[in-house]
């Protein structure tokens, strides 16, 4: 039967299991508009295309499954372009479709006509432009496939409007994908495992590295019984959070800039790395040249453009994570490791001491003691999704994640105002679970528009806003690299509270760390959306720190004892 | 410079690849902006038709040591539509440039320049009263040779195409990518179109 492309398009998708798209009307998508009125695919109207990409994406990680985020041309496409490289380098399955001039206008300039498969070819998974109406629902398909499988991310499908206004025939999902070039499958050859678990026999001081390939690929189980076998204690990726419980006595907790300093020791001290879907990406190496130098490395990832990328690796394997390690789990030997974990235990030193968790309350509101008093008033059982900047880092440290996929956060990008639009793509996802967006007052500010989208959309997501007057993380720069020259890092905030008030929230302030809980109580209570304003301390920092370029073990320590920081600098 | 059959594990500062690429709109605008981001230099790149239908043929002359080499093959899989890569540098290969050159070239001196594309194995397309047109084939090397025996006579115009290879002997590329130990299966397909894909939870 012949259909319009429009209708072909959503039938496409709801084919393909899609039940939400989060996008913004305009004139050369609205064909599909139209049509979608006659689908039963929800719609949820953003109030910026960056919104609906972030809510796609959020959408994409909390639900494990295709994010999918709809806009016009030119403006429209455009604005999506920050959520399709947010998408790309966190690896996140999201299909992005843009209206596009009508064909016999192409490469003519028209009314909001941009190059988007040009702009977006760095940034996308893959992409296309579909000018003809037969050709769509196949693109289509082909385009969900690619985003899903391998190693997953963003698929652009920019559609001219006439496609969309002829008829064509397709029925989804009878014509199989044929890719011939596409490889998401790859497999190592079995030599690269026995290297594995020799190597991995052999260690005395191993150390694995776990990122969010590991998340990706449902490889939680699999990876603590390997560790526990093992006994081989496992660092975390700011991604990988959550992987494995934030409890557990071989989950030494995260890496790199702003992980435990124990963590970084006993990366610099292993003489064996089993890095696990992560990338080595420049945060959690610090300088290349001084990076474990100790150490044989196996990576097992399944992009073999990872592998060498950054690191020399001595055994790359090629791979899906969970297949991987149940591979390797029947062939290593089970072993103890009692020196080596005494040894990072060790390690820990003066750490907790430091830990700003045991300074005295002086009465002023800190924003890692919010953190760690929404996680015990939630049981550390809430979705949290956050924003960027020293919030998010104190989330990753403080907000202990004991189960997988209830932590999401920009991390490759590090897209300030990713955090409101993902949770409410989460909460979409999820609409069951207890959703919290942890953001600064910087980033916060970005996407606040789409407080309005959750009062459309009568969700409920409570939003702890860590309201340090500044962008703190580039404030902390200044204060440690650039003597304190601050240089357009000071906030002058509007009324959070009547802000969030005339988005149709419920929203209050909160001055002291003893009403934090009572305040995350009153918020569950509430029925419908809720900001709660922290104010908190605008000169803290968030330790330890490896400055970029320097080798991981020169960190930043907090001063101990705590130095009071002064506010009469601002 | 490349030599005409290359064979040692030397380290090269050029690398050649055989890339096969589906033949669509904007996959040579893949490649490149893939070359450009990734910082690989292209010393030269020609693309044509295959016997095949469908498929065409990059060969791409990189600079760089074996270790780039590598990466580059891995990232250029990363592209949908490129099928196979294969490095053909330490392979025994024919690697040949095209080259036409319009030489300043009254009857005076065409005695002495027919003398020069004799050596060479050039051959003389075009001829008119005071310039000739020079057809040459062959390595880098050797074109860069007759250049430089024809630049005295005056080069008025010149161009060329850049390499292109193919290996010897029987054997058509492999199939498994070599950048790292992996084997392809058959064939990917799939019939479900993604069924919204990889359920992580
Ligand atoms: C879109 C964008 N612009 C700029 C930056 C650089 N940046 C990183 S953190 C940060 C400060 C964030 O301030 P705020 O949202 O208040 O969070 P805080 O660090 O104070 O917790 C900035 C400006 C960024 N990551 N993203
Ligand atoms: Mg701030």
């Amino acid at each position: 039967m012949e259909r319009k492309g429009a209708d072909i398009l959503w039938d496409t998708l709801v084919h393909a299991g899609v039940e939400v798209v989060f996008g913004y009307p305009g004139g050369a998508i609205l064909p599909a508009y139209d049509a979608l009125l006659d689908s039963p695919i929800r719609h949820v109207l953003a109030r910026h295309e960056q919104g609906a990409a972030h809510m796609a994406d959020g959408y994409a990680r909390a639900s494990g499954r295709l994010g999918v985020a709809i806009a016009t041309s030119g403006p429209g496409a455009t604005n999506l372009v920050t959520g399709i490289a947010n998408a790309m380098l966190d690896s996140s399955p999201v299909l992005f479709i843009t209206g596009q001039v009508p064909s016999w206008m192409l490469g003519r300039d028209a009314f909001q006509e941009v190059d988007m498969t040009g702009i977006t070819l760095p940034i996308t998974k893959h992409n296309y432009l579909v000018s003809e109406a037969s050709e769509l629902g196949h693109v289509l398909e082909e385009a969900i496939y690619v985003a899903c499988s391998g190693r997953p991310g963003p698929v652009l499908v920019d559609i001219t409007k006439d496609a969309m206004q002829q008829s064509a025939s397709f029925a989804p999902g009878t014509k199989p994908v044929r890719l011939p070039g596409y490889r998401p499958d790859l497999r190592a050859l079995p030599e690269e495992f026995d290297r594995a678990v020799s190597m991995i026999d052999e260690a005395k001081r191993p150390v694995v590295l776990a990122g969010r390939g590991v998340l990706q690929s449902g490889a939680s189980d699999d990876l603590l019984a390997f560790l526990e076998k093992t006994q081989v204690p496992a660092a975390l990726t700011l991604l990988g959070l959550g992987c494995i419980p934030a409890s557990h006595p071989l989950n030494l907790g995260m890496m790199g800039m702003h992980g435990e300093a124990w963590v970084n020791l006993a990366i610099q001290e292993a003489d064996l790395i089993v890095a696990l879907g992560m990338r080595f990406d420049d945060r959690v190496t610090g300088n290349l040249a001084a990076y474990a130098r100790g150490a044989r490395k196996i990576h097992v990832e399944i992009d073999p453009s990872e592998i060498n990328k950054n690191v020399q690796i001595d055994v790359g394997i090629v791979g899906d994570i969970r297949e991987t390690l149940q591979r390797l789990m029947s062939r290593v030997t089970a072993k103890r490791r009692d020196t080596w974990l005494a040894r990072i235990d060790d390690m820990k030193g003066d750490s907790a001491v430091r830990d700003i968790q045991s300074l005295p309350d002086n009465g002023r509101l800190l924003a890692a003691h919010v953190i760690s008093d929404l996680w015990n008033a939630t049981q550390g059982k809430a979705l949290v999704i956050t924003d960027v900047g020293q919030h998010q880092m104190w989330v990753a440290q403080y907000y202990h994640q004991e189960t997988p996929h209830r932590f999401i956060t920009s991390g490759g990008l590090g897209t300030m105002g990713f955090g409101v639009p993902a949770a409410i793509g989460a909460k979409i996802a999820r609409p069951d679970e207890e959703v919290w967006a942890v953001v600064g007052d910087g980033g916060f500010q970005m996407t606040a528009a789409e407080l309005t989208t959750c009062t459309q959309e009568g969700l409920k997501i409570n939003i702890a806003l860590i309201n340090n007057g500044c962008l703190g993380m580039v404030r902390q720069w200044q204060e440690f690299f650039y003597s304190k020259r601050y240089a357009a890092t000071k906030l002058v905030n509007p009324d959070f509270v009547k802000l969030a008030e005339a988005h149709g929230l419920a929203a209050w302030r909160v001055e002291q760390r003893a009403d934090v809980r009572a305040a995350v109580e009153r918020a569950r209570l509430e029925p419908g959306s809720v900001l709660i304003d922290f104010r908190v301390e605008q000169e803290d920092s968030v330790y330890p720190m490896v400055p970029a370029g320097a080798g991981l073990e020169d960190m930043i320590r907090r001063p101990s004892p705590i130095v009071e920081t002064s506010q009469s600098d601002w | 410079m490349l030599t005409e059959v290359t064979g040692q594990k030397a380290l090269a500062r050029l690398q050649v690849l055989a890339v096969y690429v589906e033949d669509l709109p904007g996959v040579l605008t893949r490649v490149a902006s893939l070359f450009r981001r990734r910082l690989f230099n292209i010393a030269s790149l020609t693309v044509g038709h295959t016997d095949q239908p469908g498929v065409s043929r990059m060969t791409i002359v990189m600079e760089g040591d074996d270790a780039d080499a590598l990466r580059c093959e891995a990232n250029l899989y990363r592209l949908v539509n490129v099928l196979r890569v294969e490095n053909v540098t330490h392979l025994p290969a024919v690697i040949r440039d095209l080259a036409l050159v319009k030489v300043r070239c009254p009857v005076s001196a065409r005695r002495e320049v027919l003398e020069v594309c004799d050596v060479f194995r050039a051959r003389v397309v075009d001829m008119s009263l005071d310039a000739v047109i020079i057809e040459s084939t062959g390595t880098e090397d050797k074109i860069e040779g007759l250049l430089d025996l024809l630049r005295p006579f005056g080069i008025i115009e010149m161009v060329r195409t850049g390499s292109v290879a193919i290996t010897r002997g029987v054997d058509a590329l492999s199939v498994d990518p070599q950048f790292v130990h992996a084997t392809v299966p058959e064939a990917v397909d799939s019939s479900d179109g993604g069924q919204g894909g990889t359920n992580v939870l």
